[in-house]
């Protein structure tokens, strides 16, 4: 089977840099602006976007983990799944930008619980979605607002973000389907 | 996990997962907005053939905070007083779409022979049997004890080197087997105390120190000190002369709780008998986790089902 | 004239091979017999050919728990498992404690055809332990009884018993003693040992079994009477026996067959299937009763022979009742547990399962060697036909057997009783032909 690098590091550095420019400038700054991230790799994002923004605009931006496995529609098709822990900072949610950060948008369903996980924890003034890799197959009305890279795909290949804090490397592989 | 029975048959990676669990369901406990939408569409069943209104309530909080339908079937005033067999009862909660029973019965053995019998489909939980196992307070003793060494960082954590004394009746506690089990599986260390007339005759397959001294045993200045509920009904058995002695010799007073390290947990299952097996000092102080337990036994629940019911049917994992 | 059978080149369990004939009722013939114009000739090439087998402790259930066996269904079971006699314990209902009762049962018996039926009397009146049943009416009874015992419940009043062991010596009775002490086993469940205590099941301890037997033992010995205790189960109780033996006192013992192969872990499963009273003891204990067994100690097996309804083992272990049925299988179960180790051979078997419990219940036209002139009681045993045990293998009413599922060295062939068979090729011989025969054995006796 092969595998194919997408993204290297550089690229990765890239991309995230050119996001927390994005986000910057639809929020006009860093004003109330919290970024949670959904574990495992959306997390290790979401602080590594953070540091970025706290740079450039020179303030500390907040953020956290939104673990959404609770709050998953498709629980009973498969094994059971472990939580991970949600961690909200201090300040919470309410009247914030949210931007939820995840390391790769699919179906939308994960974006989908997220809404409903997020909904408990208070109310955000806006949510935005920063996603590192857009695949393709949305079974969603869901769309993100900063992509890092469009990455067309067939449901048959697997996307894999490996990111250094949890796997000791930053790439972007796909393994090829079988033809 | 397809069914919680014991704790006896939990790996250390089993039980310290549950507990991580846990810690997540008690972190959405200490939020404003309480509820998770996990197992909805799912239906809870609380077949209770004993009277335990806490240990019941406690369920049906959990279930419910997870959003899966509750049914309480209650042994008393039902069909099942009336003479009804396990076996119907379990084919009747069959027929009404049970995916988890939650069950209490006076029969050790009954949730076991409930889960293999193949009378019903749905994930069963042990909610204390007989003289047998009680293994979600086993795992709510555990977590509470994790939670005041380690707080916020118990994730991942097991007990090693805890040193814990259960003292009371042993011989009919459901409570101490499943502690016996789960504290050493964690790697805490065990030592019975009780009076040998409330103790099994043969205990040498125990992974536990026994013996009939608690002065001798409270010396050792433990970590946790578990005081069992002694019953009345013992007394008129020839278990031990009467609750005056029994206190006496067996009972944490006010002496014996200021001689203990002001690290040491007071721990207790409740409901307590106080002035017999604890006094009020103890049971009131801040080294007594007694209300700690009961919140922490609704996110040790939630844990529970969770990992039981969230997942496909017939999931071996 | 009834039918005769031919039984060719079977093995005795004295050792060499030999044809049996059976006609009239008796073994006709041993040996090589050319001739036998018009016998049904059976081939028991390979197999061992052994006195018909006597059991001295079954439940039948009739009177009163007909779902769970009758006389004819229960004897049926016994065919099925070569006996061709069995005691049936007094625990019906009403209980067998007077001689309208076990002549009844030994008539049903005789109806029926597929065994001998001995009714056991109970010593006490109702099985409660307060006063003595009519023991002298039941023995004089055409049932004529020598076996008595409240099998089920202790006579745990020492003077009572006292009294009962005196009292049979008239005529040559012998209390069967249920050797439990009631206060140690107020709700009993289980060995008491580390595994009920792991379990939480209230334990049985090897104690209340021993204490009594040692007191019986005592008691026999001062007022010279005959004792006979049911299925001892511990080592304990093995040593106590075998003390009491030494000192010449009139004591015999049987152990069952399950306790000769089942131990106590075997409740872990908390299935009621292993549920029994006694309970299932530990390995030590099965290695002491099958000792005993092969020294002498312990004179038979019995079988404690259960029968239950299904609802009555489905459900939750405390609920459950005690027993197991144990005719279909004892034979190949003693031939695992003692036989394929070399502790016992076949005469000894023979001697366990046939002679001795005819002896000790003192029933004629039983337990006799297989050689010219016997009573044509015979059982044929396959040894090399290992298999697991099934349901198709029991052939009474009530299926609660510990074995089904588990592998068994050999199976019963064929039985024969009175000279006809009452079981042959694996199938038990049709209720209409067995009672017809019976019913000719009866006029044949008359004329």
């Amino acid at each position: 089977m092969a595998v194919r690098t997408v993204l290297q590091q550089a690229d990765i550095d890239r991309a995230i840099t050119r996001i927390a420019h994005e986000i910057l400038e639809s929020n006009r700054g860093a004003e109330r602006l919290v970024l949670l991230g959904i574990p495992t790799r959306g997390v290790v994002l979401a602080d590594r976007l953070a540091a970025i923004i706290g740079r450039i605009a020179a303030s500390d931006v907040p953020a956290g983990a939104l673990d959404v496995t609770m709050y998953r529609d498709d629980l009973g098709r498969h094994p059971v799944r472990t939580p991970q822990p949600t961690s909200v900072p201090s300040g919470g949610i309410d009247g914030a930008t949210v931007v939820l950060v995840d390391d790769v948008l699919y179906s939308g369903r994960t974006i989908r619980a997220a809404f409903d996980a997020l909904a408990d924890l208070g109310r955000a003034r806006a949510v935005r979605l920063a996603v590192l890799v857009d695949r393709g197959h949305r079974e969603f009305p869901i769309r993100a607002d900063f992509v890092g890279k469009n990455l067309p795909s067939s449901t048959r290949e697997r996307i894999n973000v490996r990111l250094a804090e949890v796997d000791g490397d930053d790439a972007v592989t796909i393994d090829g389907g079988d033809d | 996990m397809r069914h919680l029975l014991s704790t006896k048959e939990l790996s250390r990676d089993d039980a310290i997962a549950l507990l991580d669990v846990a810690e997540d369901m008690a972190a959405v406990q200490e939020r404003e907005m309480k509820k998770l939408p996990t197992l909805r569409g799912r239906t809870v069943v609380n077949l209770f053939f004993e009277d335990s209104t806490r240990t019941r309530i406690s369920f049906e909080a959990a279930a419910k905070r997870l959003s899966a339908d509750v049914i309480n079937f209650s042994a008393k005033g039902s069909s099942v007083s009336k003479g009804e067999s396990l076996k119907d009862t379990a084919q009747t909660l069959q027929a009404m779409g049970a995916d988890g029973v939650v069950i209490r019965h006076h029969a050790s053995g009954a949730p076991q022979t409930l889960a293999m019998s193949g009378w019903i489909d749905a994930g069963v939980v042990n909610a204390g049997d007989g003289t047998h196992e009680h293994p979600t307070q086993a795992l709510l003793d555990a977590f509470t004890i994790r939670r005041r060494l380690h707080g916020a960082t118990s994730r991942g954590r097991g007990l090693d080197g805890v040193h814990v004394v259960i003292v009371g009746d042993i011989l009919h506690s459901r409570v101490a087997r499943s502690n016996v089990w789960l504290l050493t599986t964690l790697g805490a260390t065990v030592e019975l105390v009780a009076p040998p007339t409330l103790l099994p005759v043969d205990t040498t397959a125990w992974p536990a120190r026994v013996g009939y001294d608690l002065d001798a045993s409270l010396a050792g200045g433990p970590d946790v000190v578990m005081m069992l509920r002694i019953q009345a009904e013992r007394m008129h058995a020839a278990f031990f002369p009467n609750s005056r002695e029994y206190a006496r010799t067996w009972g944490l007073d006010d002496a014996r709780f200021d001689r203990l390290p002001p690290t040491t947990m007071v721990m207790h299952p409740g409901p307590m008998n106080r002035g017999l097996e604890i006094a009020a000092r103890a049971a009131d102080s801040p080294q007594s986790t007694v209300r700690e337990q009961v919140a922490n036994g609704v996110s040790v629940r939630m844990a529970a089902l969770y990992l039981l019911l969230s997942g496909e049917r017939g999931d071996a994992a | 004239m009834t039918e005769r059978f031919l039984i060719t080149g079977a093995t005795l369990a004295t050792g060499g091979r030999a044809d049996l004939l059976l006609s009239d009722g008796v073994i006709a013939e041993v040996g090589r017999i050319a001739d036998a114009a018009g016998a049904t000739v059976v081939d028991a090439d390979g197999l061992v050919a052994l006195p018909g087998l006597v059991d001295l402790h079954t439940h039948l259930r009739e009177p009163g728990y007909e779902q769970s066996e009758t006389v004819l269904t229960g004897t049926q079971a016994a065919a099925a498992g070569g006996f061709t006699a069995v005691f049936a314990m007094a625990n019906t209902s009403p209980v067998a404690d007077t001689a309208g009762v076990v002549e009844q049962e030994a008539s049903l018996g005789r109806a029926a055809g597929y065994a001998t039926v001995q009714p056991i009397g109970a010593v006490t009146v109702g099985l409660k332990g307060e006063q003595l049943a009519e023991l002298g009416a039941m023995a004089r009874s055409r049932a004529n009884v020598r076996v008595f015992s409240d099998d089920g419940f202790c006579v745990s009043d020492p003077l009572l018993m006292r009294r009962a062991l005196e009292y049979v010596k008239a005529f040559d009775g012998v209390i069967a003693q249920h050797a439990q002490e009631p206060r140690l086993t107020q709700g009993a469940q289980m060995n008491e040992g580390a595994l009920s205590g792991e379990l939480g099941l209230v334990g049985w301890p090897a104690v209340a079994e021993e204490s009594i037997i040692a007191r019986d033992v005592l008691l026999a010995e001062h007022v010279g009477s005959r004792l006979h205790v049911c299925h001892v189960s511990t080592a304990g109780s093995v040593e106590v026996i075998r003390w009491a033996k030494a000192r010449g006192i009139d004591v015999t013992a049987e152990v069952t067959p399950h306790h000769l192969l089942l131990t106590e872990d075997l409740v872990s499963s908390y299935d009621p299937r292993f549920k029994v009273n006694p309970p299932l003891r530990r390995a030590e204990d099965v290695e002491a009763l099958r000792l005993a067994l092969a020294d002498g100690t312990i004179d038979i097996v019995a079988t404690d022979h259960a029968p239950h309804p299904v609802e009555a083992k489905e459900s939750e272990w405390d609920a459950a009742a005690n027993g197991m049925v144990g005719l279909e299988s004892a034979l190949a179960v003693v031939h695992a547990a003692v036989v394929e180790n070399g502790l016992l051979d076949w005469a000894d078997v023979a001697r366990v399962l046939s002679a001795a419990p005819a002896s000790i219940g003192r029933l004629a036209g039983h337990g006799q060697p297989l050689e010219r002139g016997s009573a044509a009681e015979v059982a044929l045993y396959d040894p090399a036909a290992a298999s697991d045990f099934s349901l198709d293998r029991l052939a009474g009413r009530s299926v609660n057997s510990p074995y089904l599922g588990r592998r068994l060295p050999g199976r019963v062939v064929a039985t024969f009783h009175g000279g006809y068979a009452t079981y042959l090729d694996g199938a038990v011989r049709p209720a209409d032909e067995i009672a017809r025969h019976a019913s000719a054995r009866l006029e044949g006796t008359r004329g």
